[in-house]
């Protein structure tokens, strides 16, 4: 059983050994200064270029875009689910929020591309058929039950005792909520927006099917863009032999990846850990 | 003492504090028509397609004639080796770490990884098990790789859930096993798992649930998305739902949108049917005690 229990170690192990084995041969042949600053990202086609930061522009581009609809959302309904709603509402609503969180992604890829997409199309006739928009609007939709789910259990954390006292020097509902149990409970909240933004980051098949394949550094979310994540799915639905620099740059890629979610989940926990207010 | 007269802007300190009720509670509503849009939305695109030949025809390069078939048993195969796989490493992991684990280092270091791992992206899960299980073990583009790969994927979700229910049976259960001079083993193995069995199982189906879901590690290690057989053995090629789903809807016709909507409603409907197990055994676990 002890064995059993070391396996987490071994696959985190694994993992990082894997992603820096391939990563470090492919610096090998490229420079880290060009895939860290390089404005161009052309790896497949000639002249190749392996500038990363189209791919991680797109990424951010996606994450600020998903955090704009599922982080305001989220808290909304977190504020709703733990300060207004009765118990029968929320023996509703929680399920239903579950349910969201569990729909496969690629069944949000689709959304986006058949629903979103020509939504965005009537409202913005230039719009791209593959856009960053739908996809970002998508994966917000996507991260909004998990922002919901850990702001109400952050939120539902803070006594009640502060909520009447506030009442009690004649503090209105809206004043408690938001300046007496929303500081309350602000590390978990925090923690809640990180955790989303690493989702984000880490989403892949929404961002694969509706945002497109091309890959450059735009703030216009109604073009075609490509992260990080859609890149390793294009290179691996291709027939790339093993040990070619294609192959290598999916490595060098994820590890960029992995670095950043693992950075984001660190933060989170560290947040989580430092900054909760105990109450007794 | 203008402190205690009635302030002139209570009022709209209330009218504000009414809008804002309002607003937490259509945004909070708002998700719920999401989810409704988007059920209605894919049901109204695929349900014309759905039929006895859907599930039962090959894929194909003509809509009317594509069917799910290999990819329903590439699904089946997946489920069933990832369960075999990931249930019985899952729950052991949780009782090392609920009922014999001190406070060595090792048991730390263990925690911190279960909690990153929870928190990797699942297409990283897919990098692992191209280089481990595909390459290295040679074990091809096989259901057994796409297997073990959903299964180190699951494996975070089993423990921390197996080890929530582990930790809800309460202590006299064990103290009173130990008072009649049972084993910790035999503690463990007659009551202790035994009372944790609903929420162990319930976390175990939504931690499927999940991997039948997933998309992006089995695409990584390569399953194929035009298989035009059953797998016979652990070792063939496969595909699956959501991946057969992927591949109709990056084709740019919108009869195959439509048929990517119709594998959407199968694949959603036994993720309901799962949702609704899981739910139940909690329901029924809670009504005992």
């Amino acid at each position: 059983m002890f064995l059993c229990a070391l396996l987490s170690v071994v696959v985190t192990f694994a993992i990082i050994f894997v992603l820096a084995k391939e990563a470090v041969t492919f610096f090998e042949s490229v420079p880290v200064w060009e895939f860290v600053f390089g404005r161009r990202w052309t790896p497949l086609l000639e002249p190749r270029s392996f500038g990363v930061l189209p791919l991680l522009g797109g990424t951010l581009l996606i994450v600020f875009g998903s955090a704009l609809v599922g982080v305001p959302v989220g808290l909304a309904s977190a504020i709703y689910l733990s300060e207004y709603a009765s118990r029968r509402v929320r023996s509703i609503v929680k399920p239903i929020l579950e349910i969201l969180a569990g729909i496969p992604t690629v069944v949000y890829g689709y959304f986006a591309l058949t629903f979103i997409t020509p939504l965005l199309r009537v409202v913005f006739p230039s719009t791209n058929i593959f856009n960053a928009a739908s996809a970002a609007i998508v994966v917000g939709i996507m991260v909004l039950p998990m922002v919901a789910s850990l702001c109400d259990d952050a939120l539902r954390a803070v006594p009640d005792s502060l909520r009447q006292g506030a009442y009690a020097v004649g503090a209105t509902h809206l004043e408690v909520s938001t300046r007496i149990v929303l500081p309350g409970a602000l590390s978990g909240i925090v923690a809640s927006f990180v955790l989303a933004l690493s989702r984000a980051v880490g989403e892949t098949m929404a961002v694969t099917i509706a945002a497109g394949a091309t890959p450059k550094l735009t703030l216009n979310p109604l073009e075609s863009i490509q992260t990080m994540t859609a890149y390793i799915v294009q290179v691996s639905l291709g027939d790339t032999p093993a040990g070619t620099v294609e192959y290598q740059t999916i490595f060098a890629v994820g590890a960029l990846l992995f670095a950043i979610t693992l950075l984001a989940n660190i933060t989170a926990h560290r947040i989580l850990r430092r900054f909760r207010e105990v109450y007794d | 003492m203008p402190a205690l007269e009635p302030s002139a802007n209570l009022a709209r300190r209330k009218r504000l504090a009414g809008a804002f009720r309002a607003a937490t509670m259509l945004l909070t509503w708002l998700c719920l028509a999401l989810l409704a849009v988007l059920l209605v939305h894919a049901t109204r695109q695929g349900l014309p397609w759905l039929d006895l030949q859907f599930l039962t025809e090959f894929p194909s390069r003509f809509p009317e004639r594509a069917g799910i078939k290999s990819a329903l048993f590439g699904t089946l195969w997946l489920i069933s080796l990832t369960a075999v796989f990931s249930i019985p490493v899952g729950v052991a992991a949780a009782v090392y770490l609920e009922e014999y684990a001190g406070r060595r280092r090792i048991n730390a270091l263990i925690e911190v990884s279960i909690a990153n791992l929870a928190g990797v992206p699942s297409i990283v899960y897919g990098m692992l098990g191209l280089a481990l299980f595909v390459r290295w073990l040679a074990l091809g583009r096989s259901v057994v790789a796409g297997a073990m790969t959903m299964s180190l994927l699951i494996l975070p979700i089993i423990i921390i859930a197996s080890r929530e229910a582990l930790r809800s049976v309460p202590d006299s259960i064990r103290r009173a096993s130990y008072a009649l001079g049972a084993t910790q083993w035999q503690t463990i193995r007659h009551h202790v798992l035994p009372a944790a069995l609903p929420g162990i199982l319930t976390g175990t189906i939504l931690a499927l649930s999940r991997a039948i879901g997933e998309t992006a590690p089995l695409i990584m290690i390569g399953a194929l998305t035009y298989v035009a057989f059953v797998p016979q053995g652990p070792m063939d090629a496969f595909t699956a739902l959501p991946i057969q789903i992927f591949n109709w809807v990056s084709r740019p016709q919108a009869e195959f949108h439509e048929l990517a909507a119709a594998g959407i409603i199968v694949l959603l409907t036994v993720l309901l049917l799962m949702n609704a197990i899981a739910v139940i055994i909690r329901h029924r676990s809670q009504g005992h005690r």
